[in-house]
């Protein structure tokens, strides 16, 4: 591990330890997953070959690795995070994810149950139900009206029209677009038509949404409303989401957990806090230097030990607590912050934690 | 730029440009053929006879499988399907003709009415009434049954291949090369053949038209399936569609626009078939044409070529607005007529009622009454005599100034050179230009030329296509370069390129009779007017395409207008140019041929003597395959890299 400041305290060593446990209830597990492009697709995995970087593999074989060994597990809830730059083999991992891209080897296990092995009747079965997605340039139907799109997926598993049309308008009123039922999707705009994907995928009631950079074909502005709406919107119907970006500050926002990709492999994987405070290699840690620390870090993370001297009449913070949220209260408070956790005091942070760990952020300072 | 990019690739050593090369290559041909002609000036040459032993024998192949028409292959399939079109075709044109004119009239101005505008819907009816007018109607409705006919199957067969190359990368690979080879054989190639298995009639003539027209109902039925975002299909598949629902939900109305254009091409096309069918017997207004230019009837020969385009702007007009319907409600922008489609239709409805049963009950209804007829004859017949009394110094000054200047003397080059000189150049400039594969097609088509005996005829008629080439490029890409250039050029050309890109060829005889009576020159004019509208669009869309920067360079720099032309325009406009010179050369070996019918002699005259006399038969198969060579040869050497990539870009736009 690289020397980056702040480093985690001690507390937070042991809290990244225990993360590192597997998962009990997983909502989606990816294991060992490959795609291989090329005519040497089935024959690289298990051979030398294998073992070859990108570009010695394509020159060697001419297949193309955009995918390579990736495992991890999302929880039942939360909001999982793809990142990486362009090529790095994120969109097409999340299409291995529905088999929109068939993957080459590896598991997809879906409530234990492997997409991989599904029939075509079966993976269709599980794409109607349980499995939705949402697009960069959102794939509407340019034809059909917003409503008629949003019940696509209905219709296309055979409800009735009334009850598919009604199913629709809900979704749609969801996402802040009443009125807009009878418009078709090139009447309006960018962010609209994402609202009108967003209500496609939630009409059908999935477990797992499947995100593919939704918000990068949009203005920044409505990039940021378009990321709060997510958040609300998770907060409300409480899906299991993937969701794939190139933004790290996007990324950042809306994870509970972040992957970080290169090259087809997954370099890191943690959450928000760990990955700008503990990067695991110098590309991750390249990638993070520019976020502002105290924006991401928690209390949790800088927080030491209760001492025998500490006052106790300072502010209380629970620890998932951003630094940036906490600054206030600790230059105004006399006692140290109280870090607790479901009513148990956890932690001590003092003005000093705090500002030295906004103080790394900005190395020439 | 990866063809400019390839052409200069550095190399050890010398390398010659390709300009240097060509040069290269025709200097040295023609010391050999001075060579040739002080030593052994006729050893190499192949003087046609008509009585080649190849002749003969393709006589008895053909009396061989006219012999056979008991067997399995005619009894289960030729003669099946010969029967199942003949009575298709009688039905069809039976109905036409019950409905009269009074009902073809009233269901195209109750289509015009839904479809376009109130305004279209009467220009096309009194298309129509002009038609019958000229005495034509009989004709017309001939003409209509078979492209009817013709039409609907090319669709049936073409929308769903069309859809298996959209969704199948494999079939697409398959079907490409087949596609592109159909696209460059000249139409009148295969009429000889099909005669000799559908015998004379209007099958034959469906067949050819279907063989023709199916092509663009394929290609452009794939390029629609192709052309929906893959996003979008990704997201129906996402959601667990079946490959059916996909196809229903999203891909076909998705590609609205264009099978709207493919069933605006396939008709086009159909109809400019089934003129040419003529020479298969069927009939209709082709046959007035032919009739006409045979006795040198120009005024006549006028008459029905209007009748041909005007049924080629009444089915061009219905059927590019009934597929642009659906687009024009996207646009947010809803015309008069589609806010009114319930009354329209019932006013089209209605008049459609009442135009049929007109034809049904009046006898007057049933064909137009002769009474009405008139004629444009006479007058276009005076109009003729005026030009060669009062132009005959510009038009005869201009045919024999080509001719004794150009024509013969590259005639005499072609036929008076020894054979393998002429394969020599060939296979050079294929090298050159394309590539090694293109070099061996080329040698293999020059090469079968020879073996069909009919090589001084393909020299003739390779010198004709060279000169109309010549002409078409020099004043094609001028034209285009200039519209290109200016904005009101564009305006004023491109409606006149598109409505001559939807005219039938076979039109384009008349004028160029008219101006220099039946001979050699008069198909090389023809070719011109045939093939320069494609010419002027592929340079004017290579030459727009060229980035803006790089012209603002340019002229930051200090070039003068003609400069920016020569030297960044053109130049980065190559591959549009080499696409055109494809296309160019493609449509007017087509035309050159069907110019044999009007004093171009050559390989196009010996495939009409074929369809005429039993005993030409042979020699009129030998010129059809040499005409199918000729065109592989030319194609293969003007294709360039990339140039039919292009020629399909510009179309698909």
């Amino acid at each position: 591990m690289t020397a980056t400041f702040p480093a985690p305290g001690p507390l937070a060593q042991a809290r990244l330890a225990a993360a590192q446990e597997p998962v009990e209830e997983t909502a989606i597990s990816v294991r060992g997953l490959w795609k291989i492009f090329g005519p040497g697709e089935h024959k690289i995995i298990g051979t030398r070959l294998a073992d070859l970087s990108r570009d010695e593999l394509r020159l060697a074989s001419g297949s193309n690795v955009a995918v390579r060994d990736v495992s991890f597990d999302v929880r039942p809830g939360e909001v999982f995070v793809v990142m990486g730059l362009s090529g790095s083999g994120k969109s097409t991992l999340i299409r291995c994810l529905t088999r929109l891209i068939e993957p080459t080897a590896g598991e997809v296990l879906l409530d234990k149950e492997d997409i991989g092995k599904a029939s075509q009747a079966r993976l269709r079965e599980l794409r109607r139900h349980r499995l939705s997605m949402v697009f960069q340039h959102f794939g509407l139907l340019p034809h059909r009206r917003v409503i008629d799109n949003v019940a696509f997926g209905l219709e296309i598993r055979g409800e009735p029209k009334k009850a598919r049309r009604d199913k629709a308008a809900h979704m749609l009123s969801l996402v802040g677009l009443e009125g807009q039922e009878m418009r078709y999707p090139d009447q309006l705009s960018g962010g609209m038509q994402q609202r009108v994907g967003l209500a496609r995928a939630l009409a059908v009631d999935p477990e797992v949404m499947l995100f593919d950079e939704p918000f990068s074909a949009l203005d920044p502005l409505i990039r940021r409303d378009m990321q709060n709406e997510v958040i609300r919107l998770h907060h409300e119907v409480g899906k299991t989401m993937i969701f794939i970006t190139h933004d790290l500050a996007e990324a950042l926002k809306l994870g509970d957990h972040v992957a970080i990709m290169r090259a087809g492999e997954i370099v890191q994987i943690g959450r928000p806090e760990e990955i700008v405070g503990a990067p695991a290699d110098d590309y991750v840690e390249d990638f993070v230097q520019d976020v502002p620390k105290s924006y991401v870090l928690t209390l949790g993370w800088i927080m030491r030990e209760v001492r025998p001297e500490d006052r106790l009449d300072g502010p209380e913070f629970p620890s998932a607590t951003v630094i940036r949220s906490a600054v206030h209260a600790a230059a105004t408070a006399d006692g140290p912050i109280k870090v607790v956790d479901d009513g148990k005091l956890v932690g001590m942070v003092d003005r000093r934690l705090i500002l030295s760990a906004i103080a790394g952020t900005e190395p020439e300072a | 730029m990866t063809a400019a990019a390839t052409a200069v690739r550095p190399r050890a050593g010398v390398r010659l440009t390709k300009s240097r090369q060509v040069l290269l290559l025709l200097v040295t041909a023609a010391v050999v053929y001075v060579l040739a002609q002080l030593f052994f000036p006729t050893r190499f040459t192949r003087p046609y006879d008509p009585d080649a032993g190849l002749f003969d024998w393709l006589n008895g192949v053909r009396d061989w499988i006219e012999g056979q028409t008991k067997g399995p292959f005619f009894e289960y399939f030729i003669t099946p399907v010969r029967t199942v079109l003949t009575w298709v075709v009688d039905l069809v044109t039976g109905w036409l003709n019950a409905i009269g004119w009074t009902g073809v009239a009233a269901i195209t101005a109750a289509l015009g009415l839904v479809f376009v505008t109130w305004r279209t819907a009467l220009a096309l009816t009194a298309a129509f009434v002009l038609i019958g007018l000229m005495g034509l109607w009989s004709g017309t409705i001939i003409t209509l049954g078979q492209v009817v006919v013709a039409v609907v199957v090319a669709l049936a067969l073409g929308v769903p291949l069309g859809i298996l190359a959209g969704k199948s990368d494999r079939f697409l690979a398959v079907v490409t090369p087949i596609l592109d080879f159909m696209q460059i054989m000249p139409t009148f190639a295969y009429l000889l053949p099909l005669a000799l298995f559908f015998q004379i009639g209007a099958a034959t003539a469906v067949v050819a038209t279907l063989i023709y027209a199916m092509p663009p109902a394929i290609r452009l039925t794939a390029l629609g399936i192709r052309g929906v975002a893959s996003e979008t299909v990704e997201a129906a598949s996402s959601l667990g569609s079946t490959g059916w629902q996909i196809l229903r939900k999203v891909q076909l109305p998705m590609a609205r626009t264009t099978l709207g254009l493919a069933v605006n091409q396939t008709i086009m096309m159909a109809l400019s078939m089934v003129v040419i069918a003529v020479f298969v017997g069927a009939g209709g207004l082709g046959d007035s044409i032919i009739k006409a230019l045979r006795t040198l009837d120009v005024g006549r020969a006028f008459d029905a070529g209007l009748a041909i385009v005007l049924l080629a702007m009444i089915l061009d007009r219905l059927s590019a607005s009934a597929s642009q319907v659906s687009d024009r409600r996207l646009t947010g922008k809803v015309p008069w007529s589609t806010r009114h489609a319930r009354h329209l239709m019932v006013v089209g409805a209605v008049l459609v009622v009442i135009g049929i049963a007109l034809g049904l009950t009046q006898t007057w209804a049933d064909t137009f009454p002769s009474a009405w007829h008139f004629s444009f004859a006479t007058p276009i017949n005076q109009f003729v005599v005026w030009i060669s009394h009062n132009l005959v110094l510009i038009t005869d000054g201009l045919k024999n100034v080509v001719s004794a200047w150009l024509l013969d003397p590259i005639q005499t080059v072609l036929t008076q050179s020894p054979w393998w000189l002429v394969l020599y150049v060939v296979v050079g400039l294929a090298l050159i230009m394309t590539g090694r594969r293109a070099a061996v097609w080329a040698a293999a088509a020059t090469l079968g030329v020879l073996v069909l005996q009919v090589w001084q005829p393909s020299m003739e008629t390779l010198a004709q296509v060279l000169v109309a080439v010549a002409m078409t490029m020099l004043i094609g890409v001028v034209m285009g370069t200039w519209a290109a250039r200016s904005s009101r050029v564009s305006a004023i050309l491109r409606p006149i390129n598109d409505a001559a890109q939807t005219m039938p060829s076979f039109v384009y005889l008349i004028p160029a009779v008219a101006l220099f009576q039946p001979t050699r020159f008069t198909a090389i004019v023809a070719a011109f007017i045939y093939a320069i509208p494609a010419v002027i669009r592929l340079t004017e869309d290579g030459v727009r395409g060229v980035s803006p920067t790089a012209i603002e360079a340019a002229v930051s720099a200090g070039s003068t207008p003609f400069q920016v032309i020569r030297k960044v325009q053109l130049p980065m406009a190559r591959r549009s140019l080499l696409a055109a010179t494809n296309q160019g050369v493609v449509l007017v070996l087509a035309m050159v041929v069907i110019g044999g019918l009007v004093g171009g002699g050559a390989l196009g005259y010996q495939v009409v003597a074929g369809f005429s006399q039993r005993s030409n038969f042979g020699s009129g198969m030998a010129a059809a395959l040499a005409i199918v060579l000729l065109g592989i040869m030319l194609d293969r050497i003007t294709q360039g890299a990339g140039a039919r990539r292009e020629i399909r870009r510009v179309e698909e736009e």
